[in-house]
């Protein structure tokens, strides 16, 4: 401390010693820069004209401003640095690349990339999201919200897909893909006929039907004056009625504790709770039925499931989701999950005899779609050879 | 009404009563006159045995007996647990600060593992420089400390129509309160100088979902910060370690985790979430944009479904929890009955600017039925409205900012219920 003081003093000015008790006595919560160097760069903060007297804070900390040209911080960014991470989109069109792409390609690339989870023509995947559809339905009770019935500008769809989609190989699509798949976002919501090709040349002609449907945030005019009244404190109404229970719908998620604690119980009210501890009883027994495997691996390959988890369901009456359920997949022939609509590839490969050993599965699983080309598995891979064993270890640990 | 300290009742002892038939107090005092409490008359093994030495846990955790507290989420609502979200497990907190493992999560592509030596900061668009900065060049910039709530848009969504969710956790859990160590987002932008014509910034994270969303210069220049601590440590990953945006007082969806570039523009990007997301559908079809700002928003937090009353009439302490987006919470009034009387509130700890703040209500309960609310005052005069003064001018349809008054209908035997009342 006292070469730390020695050091600094001198630049300790009397504006400086000022600020400091101030802002001590102010605001004992907030640790802040030591007093020399706040002294050197702290400026009075600015007057406020805030009608807000019990605001404490935001009065007492003088708010810390730049030197002038900056701290010379950091390095400039080369042309391609900005151009690898500037890819987002604006209704004015600013953004887009060149290339096109017409409604029927878009089909063939939405049904490879994006129909597993939005459905052949957007009408969507169990709780997925709907891209078509749902127009004139925004007053009702239930509105359908999609890409036409309620986005305002298309301009978002191409700037979404190209940043996030497909979901979990983002970033993967090509521009004319791109384009592609716009445009048959906007065939299947019939905004264009089946020769539509769209382009950076006339994606501003595409007007979105909803697009006069927004309007800027006016809770100032329409709620704030109505919610500022002195309300009424005693005697405010005669009687009081319950008009609706959050327990007719019980759709609240189990929130109790381990099968010990309440397997002892004998009040009806933790039924539900029990018919999940057996559940949760009931998974370690197909787990000891493959004894051979490390324990390790396959708490590791758990841990490595869960990015598989969203589209693959396991263990006790797991259904098939986006991807087939994967009980009982190591060593089970491909493509015979019952129920489950194959990609082309896959089928084929099927016939022709494939079987999930752990050597066609670690290639499959490292690079999906150099394996097996047609897949609709839109999964990037499993980058390591040891996750990638750690994940067979614990597939294989899931029974029929 | 009297003053007392209560202790709060955990599940786990309120299972145990009804196991038993019978309150906890006659089983207790029962034991007590036989031969006194046995964990007075015999030791503990904690009383007898060594516990662990300090190299055992260098990155502590909470004792084993706080097993139940932990974020849930609700799997009905969304397609996955990737793009999902959790609560925060209101109803076994106290004070305002919310533990770092248990500030709810929100992600639409799962959690970046980032690695900071890899993180870069890029600020471009209509700057006079555009700049790179990596974690150690942010930490050369003056820093501040502040406590922000973050709230996301949909939190208390689901009761829109109704009681749907018996619990705080389910729904009012979308919100943490958390210390953040971070620069001023308008010391960045200086340092790349904004051209005049600059009046939005786009912020994207890192993630798979590359999140971005548009705010206005105006804002950025105030309050936001560019923070990389959260409680005095690191950011957590599920936070968006290395660094993230605090937007203070405004939804939760535009504190932008991971955060990797700030471009500056002339016009905001209308991204998805701030068009498909995050507007707010109103009755007649159309729908508001850019609501940014928080309202005024409180709820008890003891007693409440997860955390019924176990320990039968008498004193009794009720508590919970209020922010604002638009400032301090100088006041909050509770009912007992269903909103026809309302007594004032205590408020406890630190009040600090669009942080939450933490109340108290200590009363004697006579072991009647119950109809609890709290009522939010924010700095401003804004009063926390009810559902239906809501829904008079939303509709049910906005999905998102329902800052509604919560009711929670207790019962003789102390459990409680979500309801709505009239």
């Amino acid at each position: 401390m006292s070469k730390f003081l020695k050091i600094f003093l001198p630049a300790l000015s009397a504006t400086g010693a000022t600020l400091t008790l101030a802002y001590v006595v102010a605001d004992q919560f907030v640790v802040d820069l030591p007093a020399p160097l706040r002294g050197a760069m702290i400026q009075p903060a600015q007057a406020q004209d805030s009608v807000e007297p019990a605001i404490a804070q935001a009065e007492t900390e003088p708010a810390l401003t730049a030197p002038t040209g900056g701290f010379g911080l950091g390095r400039l960014a080369t042309v391609e640095e900005v151009a690898a991470w500037d890819i987002d989109i604006r209704p004015d069109g600013q953004g887009l690349p060149d290339g096109s792409g017409d409604v029927w390609t878009g089909e063939e690339v939405f049904v490879e990339n994006c129909a597993m989870c939005h459905g052949d023509f957007g009408e969507a995947v169990g709780r997925w999201p709907a891209l078509a559809g749902g127009l004139n339905t925004l007053e009702r009770d239930d509105p359908v919200k999609t890409v036409g019935s309620y986005w305002p500008y298309l301009s978002t769809v191409y700037d979404y897909i190209n940043r996030a989609m497909p979901f979990g190989h983002a970033q993967s699509l090509e521009p004319d893909e791109i384009y592609a798949i716009t445009a048959y976002i906007l065939y299947v919501n019939d905004l264009v006929e089946d020769d539509f090709e769209l382009s950076r040349d006339n994606f501003l002609t595409v007007e979105m039907p909803n697009s006069q449907n927004f309007y800027l945030d006016d809770r100032a005019e329409t709620e704030l004056p109505l919610f500022r009244q002195s309300p009424c404190m005693s005697g405010c109404k005669e009687s009081v009625e319950i008009t609706m229970h959050a327990s007719v719908l019980d759709v609240t998620p189990d929130t109790d504790e381990p099968a010990a604690e309440t397997s002892e119980s004998t009040v009806q009210e933790v039924t539900a709770e029990l018919e999940v501890a057996e559940q949760e009883i009931a998974e370690p027994e197909a787990i000891t039925e493959v004894t051979s495997v490390d324990p390790g691996l396959v708490t590791a390959g758990e841990g490595v499931f869960r990015q598989c988890s969203a589209c693959h369901k396991v263990g006790p009456g797991a259904a098939n989701g986006v991807g087939p359920h994967l009980n009982g997949v190591v060593g089970r022939a491909a493509g015979a999950v019952e129920g489950f609509r194959y990609s082309g590839a896959i089928s084929d490969a099927a016939e022709a005899g494939l079987v999930w050993n752990t050597e066609e599965l670690s290639a499959f699983l490292a690079d999906p779609r150099g394996y097996m080309n047609g897949t609709r598995m839109a999964f990037r891979g499993v980058r390591s050879d040891d996750d990638i064993a750690a994940l067979i270890a614990y597939l294989s640990t899931l029974a029929e | 009404m009297v003053e007392n300290i209560g202790m709060k009742p955990s599940r786990r002892g309120f299972l145990r009563t009804a196991l038993a038939g019978g309150g906890a107090l006659a089983v207790g005092s029962t034991a007590a006159r036989a031969e006194g409490d046995p964990v007075i008359l015999e030791p503990r093994p904690w009383n007898q045995f060594l516990g662990e030495g300090v190299d055992a846990r260098p990155y502590g955790f909470p004792s084993e007996h706080e097993a139940h507290v932990r974020r849930q989420d609700v799997p009905w609502l969304t397609a996955d647990p990737i793009s999902s979200v959790n609560f925060t497990p209101l109803h076994e907190l106290d004070g305002i600060i919310t533990p770092n493992g248990l500030c709810f999560e929100r992600h639409h592509g799962g959690i970046a593992e980032v690695d900071p030596a890899e993180h870069r900061l890029m600020i471009n668009g209509l700057v006079d420089r555009q700049i790179v900065l990596t974690m150690q060049d942010l930490m050369r910039f003056p820093r501040e400390n502040h406590v922000y709530f973050l709230e996301c848009a949909a939190n208390t969504g689901m009761e829109w129509a109704g009681s749907q969710l018996n619990g705080c956790q389910f729904t009012h859990g979308m919100i943490h309160n958390v210390m953040y160590t971070g620069i001023p987002l308008r010391l960045i932008l200086a340092e790349a100088g904004v051209k005049p014509s600059g009046s939005w910034i786009l912020v994207e994270g890192a993630d798979a979902s590359g999140m971005t969303r548009s705010i206005p210069m105006e804002k950025a220049l105030d309050d936001c910060l560019v923070a990389f601590k959260m409680n005095g440590e690191a950011l957590r990953p599920e936070q968006g370690y290395p660094v993230r945006l605090v937007v203070p007082g405004w939804e939760g969806n535009m504190w932008i985790k991971w955060l990797r570039r700030i471009e500056v523009g002339d016009q905001p990007w209308h991204h998805r979430e701030e068009t498909s997301k995050y507007t707010d559908l109103l009755a007649d079809g159309r729908a508001r944009r850019f609501t940014w700002e928080m309202d005024a928003k409180s709820v008890i937090t003891n007693p409440s479904p997860q955390a019924p009353i176990t320990h039968g009439p008498g004193p009794t302490v009720l508590t919970g929890v209020a922010w604002s987006g638009r400032g301090t919470i100088p006041r909050v009034d509770v009912t007992l009955d269903g909103g026809i009387n309302w007594h004032d509130a205590r408020m406890s700890g630190p009040s600090f600017n669009k942080s939450m703040h933490r109340f108290y209500f200590e009363f004697n309960w006579d072991g009647q039925p119950m109809l609890l609310q709290s009522r939010a005052h924010d700095s401003t005069g804004y009063v926390q409205p009810t559902k239906n003064q809501l829904r008079e001018i939303r509709g049910e349809n906005s999905i998102y900012h329902n800052n509604g008054i919560q009711t929670w209908a207790v019962d003789k035997d102390g459990r409680a219920e979500n309801v709505e009342i009239s």
